[in-house]
């Protein structure tokens, strides 16, 4: 009987084998880039808002302290939004006629709420808490960047829970003296030195890490995220 | 019984009397299902998703379900790349004082039960009121709750509350009913006649000075109150004793023998709260063989929640209870002529026991009587207290709570009687629902037609708002401003928690509409009422009415206690109180339902689907009888039968209750409303159409007839069964005395075997083989949380099964749901019987999950959405888990809850307000089970942290702890040897479950001690 398929059917076949890994991997690394791409994870996009509120102006050129309009940050779970009043305390002394502000006042006038788009949002399934992070030698820059250079606030990290644990892992590796936790401009020694510095201040702070291995980790048991 | 396939289904009395005849009586057992082998209960003991539970009306098979799987498999990848919806802040304008997103603060204020006050915390979020507390400051309660204060938060949000106001069945406004009042005010006045006013039991001062000062305008017009199941007898019996209605306090704490004839004092009643703290606290054991246990003696029909722990239970027909109040009384000394139908039922060794443990414990002891029982009774009670020298001990009288204490059954019929004789023109309705609750003889229905104009004020559009012109929705009491006494008429400030949900108004804004003080807030109403009646002026007062809100009360308002003298003479009391009923003929007893109360809390889903107590019924009323009376009848549990009484009769489902009297009939009331709402409409009977102004307890003369057909329940009882058999040893499952090859999970002991033997509840060959592993434990450096459960406390009242609801944002999942099991709730309250079908001894075990050290679920679940925690939880992550239900399949103790369905409702927008933001809402396709509230462990960490020190004990409380009103639950830190979950582990009563099995559970058990009486033989 003769050959079905022709000798050179082999090469055809010896590729899509060979293809068929090579077009999984290209998938799979595509994808990978596209669930790391700020298309996806919203990392770095300006998001407009009712006010183009500017952090690098309040927070970096005024050296406005983030509590005075995040107020609940050291109290609470949310850090807390301000609500229009905190806005006007300043606002009806200066710049009390400029455009970029009337939803301000009008917001003040009719009593009617601003609203404000969310930047960093989590999962609903997610429970964070911002009180214990700041009391834990967690500044605001190290999750939320350099937030004192954006006229238009951005997502500075991906939220993912890789991301999370980055430092729930290895907190030497970020914490701060509490002193420097507000300072927008903080810089963290360079190399080993905050590696030093951070296990010293997780000591000090009591943040659970394990003490020996094969401890258990509490900062990396699911509940003290998710419930 | 005949051998065809049916048979393997329904009860076999004859086999379970067979099987407990011999040795078996000093075993447990959970069900007649299970004493009769039926094909059901082996299936829900060998399974934990029993298979013919899956199949039925789904309109899908299992096969269907694996080619659809196929399908959804290829899309699942792509559903989780759905990018997070944007999302917005709205901050406020002007933020309101002490309001921080995030953290939930806590107002004191009360909630009603027939009229009496209970203070509560209500936990607020952003302004939303989201979960009940108990306000340890209120006499009350002293910190516990009840099932139906933890159910006001479902009813505040429930969707189904009447949101406008009606006329004629048109939207119409309060505006428009308030002119509209205005001008009928003018008509009716000066003299009001014409004017009535049906309202519920009132114990709120401000109210009741409001209805003076209207009466006092309109003197022709007239107040009547009435409540389904509310204290007529109570009333009527303080009457007959001391010639006025005083109030009765009793101090359980104090007593060291009860005697409870038909009363359910621990979950019925003013004060029953506050009664189980303090009858609980007489069941503690922490001093070994020296504690100074209390002993509990009740005779009743029904089995119900005190019956179940109490040391002995005589099952006695209702009617019979006079009887024995009068041999009581004899025994007290207390001449009274014996009963006319004298009941050979009682037998005389346990009345002389009884009498002479009371003569033993004079000034301590208490006896006691049911609501349902003939005020004869309740004044025989009193006779008996005051003959033993209880009163001003453990017994005390101050004046009614109550604004205007009435018989209430003679005011609503003064009331029919004046409507039918068309001498009612305007009929003001507060909050009652005589159309669906007034005695059937009334005929309230076509009685209220007659009057000229008709306005209704209710939550609901009810079977009484249909028929009335004007409709009102009443504001909720966490949404108005009221006050009310507690049962030892300690004042209640009632606060909004937040600003009316709908068109609401409260009972107070009615009144002033007829008084003319319509321009007054119901604040200034409450508020200026005080101002009136207090001593303190301007600056003082102020300082007084903040302290009281904050408080929940007004400090030093318990009524004083007076001194009564009791009627001299019984025996012409007696004898002019009619015979209560036939000797030895059927009775049917009628009772506010255990879950839904008198009908109030049909439409609420948490209670309907809350197993009762002893039988653990959902979603249904039925005729209870007993084993003997259903086998002299020919009936089973699941015949559709008609009951006929008092000249009507009613269709219904027959279910056996072991322990029930004979000859009695137990028919719940609450059930089988025609508009409750779209819970509450449907389940059940209606029992009210039977029920007669003659006989509101109880009635004899009965007739049970069968029709032939058949009726399903969705009970729990013969669910989540855990399996007592070791492994190999299956073929000796015989019901044969407790060996070896049986695990014993309800451990008991009487107080004499508990002084001899203290470690009664350890058993060597589990002790030996405890914490065996070949594997290192985990190291817990911190926090080791465990939870201790005392048996001898639990009273069985389901307030912890609400309050996790409620906490934890459990779902409903409907009787279709239950009967298959999968009921949701995290904790349930086993129930075991002991001994024979007539009279068994009954104990309770809540069984929340055990938090085991080696989990077998944690070792099976593919995705590591169960695992161990730094602290030993068990934690769920229901954001990992993907619905293989392995985890449930192994676990032991049948804790885990599997969202088959989409239970959890995504749609109603007014249950978005009412759920815990500290708790995932789970979807379908999610496993779930009790996490000790890590929600409030993690609250409490983060707090004690950033305060840099430890967390205290005590100071972690979980929502089932918390509503417990004995404090049966206590939990903690078992690394701290100081603390009090710690030091009950150490007690010698300290057991675990299937502790052989090596899963080492972090929740332990308190084994129970009874303390029976030796004379009477059990």
């Amino acid at each position: 009987m003769a050959q079905i398929f022709h000798r050179s059917s082999n090469f055809a076949a010896r590729l899509s084998i060979f293809g068929g890994v090579v077009i999984v991997g290209l998938l799979s690394f595509a994808l990978y880039e596209i669930a790391l791409s700020p298309w996806y994870t919203q990392q770095f996009v300006k998001r407009q808002q009712p006010v183009p509120f500017s952090h690098r102006h309040h927070a970096g050129e005024l050296g406005i302290d983030c509590r005075y309009c995040h107020t609940s940050v050291e109290k609470s779970s949310f850090a807390g939004v301000p609500p229009t009043q905190t806005c006007m305390t300043c606002h009806s002394q200066i710049w009390t006629n400029a455009a970029m502000l009337e939803p301000v006042r009008q917001s003040y006038r009719d009593d009617k709420s601003i609203e404000w788009i969310r930047v960093n949002a989590l999962p609903d399934f997610v429970y964070f808490d911002h009180s214990i992070h700041v009391a834990k030698g967690v500044g605001c820059t190290t999750c939320h960047g350099q937030i004192a250079e954006m006229p238009l606030t951005e997502r500075a990290g991906t939220l993912y829970m890789s991301w999370c644990l980055e430092c729930h892992r290895q907190p030497e590796k970020y914490v701060r003296p509490k002193s420097e936790v507000f300072n927008p401009y903080y810089e963290p020694p360079p190399g080993d030195e905050q590696l030093k510095l951070g296990k010293e201040l997780v000591a000090e702070y009591k943040i659970q890490v394990p003490q020996h291995p094969g401890d258990m980790k509490p900062l990396q048991t699911c509940s003290t995220c998710h419930r | 019984m005949s051998e065809d396939s049916n048979a393997k289904n329904s009860i076999d009395l004859a086999a379970a009397r067979a099987k407990l005849a011999g040795a078996g009586a000093a075993r447990m057992w959970q069900s007649l299902e299970q004493l009769s082998g039926t094909q059901k209960f082996e299936e829900f003991r060998d399974y934990e998703f029993p298979p013919s539970a899956g199949k039925g009306n789904d309109g899908i098979d299992r096969r269907d379900v694996l080619k659809l799987m196929a399908a959804s498999a290829a899309m699942a990848g792509l559903s989780a790349c759905t990018k997070l919806p944007t999302e917005k802040i709205v901050p406020y304008v002007k933020p309101p004082e002490e309001i921080l997103a995030g953290r939930p603060l806590f107002y004191a204020t009360s909630l009603f039960q027939a009229g009496v006050a209970t203070g509560v915390l209500v936990e607020s979020h952003t302004g939303r009121p989201t979960k009940i507390e108990g306000n340890s400051e209120h006499p009350g309660s002293l910190g516990p709750t009840d099932i139906f204060s933890q159910a006001a938060i479902l009813q505040f949000w429930d969707p189904d509350r009447s949101q406008s106001v009606y006329l004629d069945g048109r939207v119409s406004t309060w505006s428009d009913f308030a002119a509209k009042t205005g001008n009928y005010r003018t008509r009716l006045l000066p003299k009001g006649s014409g004017l009535r006013i049906l309202t519920e039991t009132i114990t709120s001062p401000t109210l009741g000075a409001q209805m003076k000062t209207l009466l006092a305008q309109y003197p022709e017009a007239q107040w009547h109150q009435y409540e389904p199941c509310g204290a007529d007898s109570v009333r009527e019996g303080a009457r007959l004793a001391f010639g006025r209605p005083v109030n009765t306090v009793y101090h359980f704490d104090q007593a060291d023998v009860i005697v409870s004839l038909d009363a359910d004092f621990l979950t019925c009643g003013a004060g029953h709260v506050r009664y189980a703290r303090d009858f609980g606290s007489r069941r503690d054991l922490a001093d070994g063989a020296s504690s100074n246990l209390n002993r509990l003696y009740i005779a009743e029909s029904m089995p119900t929640a005190t019956g179940a722990v109490s040391d002995h239970r005589l099952p006695v027909r209702s009617t019979d209870i006079d009887d024995l109040a009068r041999q009581l009384a004899a025994a007290a000394g207390v001449a009274v002529p014996p009963s006319a139908n004298a009941s050979a039922k009682i037998p005389a060794e346990w009345v002389s026991a009884v009498g002479r443990d009371l003569a033993a414990h004079k000034g301590s002891s208490i006896v006691i009587a049911g609501e349902q029982q003939p005020p004869l009774v309740h004044a025989l009670a009193h006779a008996i207290n005051a003959a033993l020298g209880n009163v001003g001990k453990t017994v005390t009288y101050t004046e009614s709570i109550e604004a205007n204490p009435v018989n209430q059954l003679e005011s609503l019929r003064d009331l029919v009687n004046d409507l039918n004789a068309g001498k009612v023109e305007f009929l003001l309705i507060l909050g009652a629902n005589p159309v669906y609750d007034a005695p059937a003889d009334f005929n309230f229905a076509d009685a209220i037609k007659k009057a000229t104009l008709t306005v209704h004020s209710g939550l609901y559009l009810d079977e009484t708002a249909e028929l009335c012109h004007w409709h009102c929705p009443a504001a909720h009491s966490l949404e108005s401003w009221s006050d009310g006494r507690a049962y030892d008429g300690t004042v209640g400030i009632v606060q909004p928690l937040i600003a009316p949900l709908y068109d609401a108004h409260s009972a107070h804004e009615i009144i002033a509409l007829f008084t003319g003080d319509s321009d007054k807030t119901p604040h200034d109403i409450v508020r200026g009422y005080w101002q009136s009646q207090r001593p303190e002026k301007d600056k003082a007062f102020e300082a007084l009415w903040e302290t009281s809100l904050h408080d929940g009360l007004i400090a030093n308002t318990a009524l004083p206690a007076i001194s009564v003298a009791t009627h001299a003479d019984f025996v012409s009391l007696a004898r002019t109180s009619a015979a209560s009923g036939e000797a030895n003929s059927l009775e049917v007893v009628f009772r506010p339902d255990p879950s839904i109360g008198d009908g109030e809390w049909a439409n609420s889903g948490w209670l309907q689907e809350l197993p009762k107590p002893v039988t653990r019924l959902t979603w249904d009323n039925a005729a209870m009888i007993s084993p003997l009376t259903a086998q002299q009848l020919g009936l089973t549990t699941g015949d559709y039968v008609s009951v006929s009484v008092n000249g009507g009769s009613i269709h219904s489902g027959v279910y056996i209750v072991p322990g029930h009297a004979e000859n009695s009939v137990t028919l719940h009331l609450g059930y089988g409303r025609s508009r409750a709402g779209q819970v509450g409409t449907g389940p059940g009977f209606n029992v009210y159409l039977v029920r007669t102004s003659s006989a509101m307890g109880f009635a004899t003369g009965a007739q049970i007839a069968k029709t032939g057909k058949t009726y399903s329940f969705a009970s729990t009882q013969q669910q989540y069964t855990i399996d007592v058999v070791k492994g190999e040893e299956e073929s000796k499952a015989a019901m044969g005395e407790p060996g070896d090859a049986e695990r014993n999970l309800v451990r008991i002991a009487t107080f004499e075997e508990f002084k001899k033997d203290p470690d009664f509840a350890k058993l060597a060959d589990e002790e030996a083989t405890k914490d065996l592993s070949i594997y290192p434990g985990y190291q817990y450096d911190g926090y080791a949380w465990g939870m201790s459960i005392d048996l001898n406390r639990c009273v069985g009242c389901n307030a912890c099964v609400i309050a996790c609801q409620s906490e934890n944002n459990i779902a409903v999942v409907g009787k279709d749901q239950v009967e298959r099991g999968r009921a949701m709730h995290w904790i349930r309250i086993d129930t075991y019987f002991r001994g024979h079908l007539d009279n068994p001894e009954m104990y309770y075990e809540p069984l929340p999950c055990q938090q085991c050290e080696n989990a077998p679920c944690e070792y099976v679940c593919p995705v590591g959405a169960t695992t161990h925690n730094a602290e030993g939880l068990n934690d769920m992550t229901y954001n990992r888990c993907v619905g293989t239900r392995y985890c449930s399949n192994n676990c032991p103790y049948k804790v885990r809850r599997f969202n088959f369905y989409l239970y959890s409702d995504y749609k109603t927008p007014s249950l978005y307000g009412m759920r815990n933001p500290n708790v995932t809402v789970r979807s379908r396709g999610v496993m779930e089970k009790c996490t000790y509230c890590v929600q409030r462990i993690n609250a409490a960490k983060i707090k004690s942290e950033e305060e840099n020190r430890l967390i205290r004990d005590g100071e972690i409380i979980t929502a089932c702890q918390s509503a417990c009103p004995t404090q049966a639950i206590v939990f903690g830190n078992i690394n701290d040897p100081n603390s009090k979950v710690a030091k009950l582990k150490a007690q010698s009563r300290d057991y675990g479950l299937l502790e052989d099995l090596n899963t080492r559970p972090r929740t332990t058990y308190l084994a129970r001690v009874r303390n029976p009486n030796p004379e009477i033989p059990s």
